[in-house]
């Protein structure tokens, strides 16, 4: 009972590297074996956030050896509400598209599945550990493990989208590196906890303030905020779609998670917004990547990459509500993290089905869908709802928040370029709409039950897990007053 | 002037990595072979493990193996006396994961040959533009 936090990153490894041995032993245990692991981690996280609620923040020594000299896991109300939604959503995920990987994949399925795994372990451990350097090894699992999966998509682009990734990737986690090495020169330490009272008080340091710059850069580089965008959109389009299902919500949402835990944790608000005043100039790039997603999605048209482009007008939000610096802004983005890997996990389940039928999504392939596949566009025009921001759906109680902080911090720029964001989604989906339920396919309903090219609705597994998802978008809208009051505002005193 | 040229020679581990980690980059940006933007890659990751490396060098000391034995018993140990290990041991990691990327590029880079039959970006960009 002890060690469930060491559970939740175990689980996925150990069932991952066993389902790459039974490639050769038995292929179809693989799939199974991999299930089970995120099963547990799952179940282990939500026991400890449960704990964390009940009874504060857990230390988790690996090994018995003490920090600073250890590694530690750090387990605050943050880290465990991040921890639940990665795990349970890739857990959810590998359930929803085991057909579509088959499907795609093919025979190299099961051995595509440890890689999945193993990409899962990276992602958690980011999200639990209390060590930089172990930030910075984990950060590079997950991104090898990503450039692998990219590869495993388009035949045709893939390996070129694969590569151009990687390029990226690498300064930005060498960046993260490099700042990590400041930062030990300044303190002779990598444990979190450590580092921050270490450099408390040293302000003036231009050590430290090299070792921050170099390290939020990276992140920044990692997390595709707007001038570092380019590697994502390519990236995510051209993978398969069981990958880009369970990256589009993760990856740049547990990178805004580092980046958060960075300033809170390690710097410190006090260094950041006192000694610094960075925030102003932070807000408006936040500002201008909010706009610029939204603009370059308008100009896309297949539907896959202009989801990618909101993905990165969302990161824009994120960004702008941390650097807020007061505590409405840090409350809507953290908010925000968990609402948004919902609603884009619900659009990528809802486009991934419509790939599993169409393959290619071209918005204006998409006519008369409504009437074929009526249940996934059902879970689409929920998810689509939530990102514009309509009340009953969560995506709007996030919006709120990061509104009334900019409105507090007298930013009328970010306030005005949400709801600039939100009208640009509102015409971006509403176009879509628009082709899939008033344009009627070209043969026509009556036609279209003899032709080959039959569309009809995803099987069944697929669409529950949508299904549900997209439903859970308005269950997360009315208890998000539940969320912030009992994970953000106690996290954030 | 002398005062520069003494900054330079007092830090020059610096300046060795940061003219490194330039030369890398400059080979990602500017070149048009994909394989010499993959080994400009792998210069810049090189150029941080030798940054590290040498922020654990000290004037003077030894390799950190301790050749007394019997430590407890009044012979006294000086961190002085030895460099740092700390850098270095962290430095196998980074190694490990240079050499996966630059594998793994390498086999990209093999398999989008396969594909277009040319490894310079503006042939594969206008071949892209074509499909």
């Amino acid at each position: 009972m002890e060690n469930y936090p060491a559970l939740i990153v175990v689980a996925p490894f150990i069932t991952g590297l066993l389902a790459g041995l039974f490639v050769w032993i038995e292929k179809r245990l693989s799939y199974p074996i991999v299930l089970t692991g995120l099963f547990v981690s799952a179940l282990s996280a939500i026991q400890v956030l449960i704990r964390v609620i009940g009874s504060g923040p857990i230390q988790y020594k690996l090994g018995g050896w003490s920090p600073p000299i250890g590694i530690e896991y750090r387990i605050d109300l943050l880290n465990a509400m991040v921890l639940c939604l990665v795990s349970g959503v890739a857990f959810l995920n590998l359930i929803a598209s085991y057909k579509s990987a088959l499907k795609e994949i093919g025979d190299r399925a099961s051995s595509y599945f440890t890689v999945y795994n193993l990409f899962i372990t990276g992602l958690l451990g980011v999200t639990i550990t209390g060590d930089l350097f172990n930030l910075y090894v984990l950060i590079e699992i997950t991104s090898l493990t990503s450039y692998a999966q990219v590869a495993m998509g388009d035949r045709d682009r893939g390996p070129l989208a694969s590569l151009n990734y990687i390029f990226i990737g690498v300064i930005g986690a060498s960046f993260y590196l490099l700042g990590v090495g400041y930062l030990y020169m300044y303190t002779g330490s990598l444990n979190m906890a450590d580092v921050a009272v270490l450099i408390k008080g040293s302000q003036g340091s231009s050590t430290v303030l090299t070792a921050f710059i170099l390290c939020i850069l990276g992140i920044w580089i990692k997390m595709a905020l707007f001038p570092f965008h380019v590697w994502l959109p390519n990236a995510y389009t051209y993978s398969p779609v069981i990958f880009s299902r369970v990256v589009a919500p993760l990856m740049t949402k547990v990178m805004v998670y580092i980046m958060i835990r960075l300033m809170i944790t390690v710097f410190g608000y006090d260094y950041i917004f006192n000694t610094l005043h960075l925030s102003e100039a932070v807000v408006w790039l936040a500002t201008i990547a909010v706009l610029a997603g939204g603009v370059m999605a308008l100009a896309q048209k297949n539907l896959k990459k202009m989801l990618t482009y909101i993905i990165v007008s969302e990161i824009g939000y994120m960004v702008g509500g941390a650097w807020m610096g007061n505590q409405l802004g840090m409350t809507g983005a953290i908010l925000h993290i968990f609402n948004d890997a919902l609603m884009t996990f619900a659009l990528f389940l809802a486009v991934g089905n419509m790939v599993y039928r169409i393959e290619k999504v071209d918005i204006t392939d998409l006519k008369g869908l409504f009437g074929k596949m009526p249940w996934t566009m059902g879970g689409f025009v929920l998810a689509a709802f939530s990102i514009i921001g309509v009340p009953p759906t969560c995506g709007f109680f996030s919006k709120w928040y990061l509104i009334l902080g900019a409105l507090e911090k007298g930013a009328y720029h970010f306030a005005a370029a949400l709801i600039v964001s939100s009208l640009i989604c509102a015409v971006l989906f509403f176009k879509v709409f628009e082709i899939c339920f008033f344009e009627s396919g070209s043969h026509g309903h009556e036609h279209s039950s003899h032709g080959p090219a039959v569309i009809e609705e995803a099987p069944v597994s697929m669409l529950v897990i949508s299904g549900l998802v997209s439903l859970s978008l308005i269950v997360a809208g009315c208890y998000s007053g539940t969320i912030v009051n009992t994970i953000i505002l106690p996290f954030l005193k | 002037m002398s005062d520069v040229l003494s900054l330079i020679i007092a830090k020059y581990n610096y300046w060795l990595y940061v003219i490194l980690m330039m030369i890398g980059l400059y080979g990602m940006i500017a070149k048009n072979n994909l394989i010499k933007k993959v080994v400009g890659m792998n210069i810049f990751q090189t150029a941080i493990i030798l940054f590290y490396v040498s922020i654990g060098y000290k004037t003077n000391a030894s390799i950190p193996i301790i050749t007394t034995a019997d430590t407890a018993h009044g012979v006294v140990v000086r961190a002085a006396d030895y460099i740092n290990p700390l850098t270095s041991c962290l430095m196998l990691t980074a190694i490990v994961v240079s050499v996966a990327t630059f594998g793994y590029a390498m086999a990209l880079a093999v398999r989008i040959y396969q594909r277009y039959q040319t490894l310079e970006e503006d042939e594969l960009r206008m071949r892209l533009s074509e499909e």
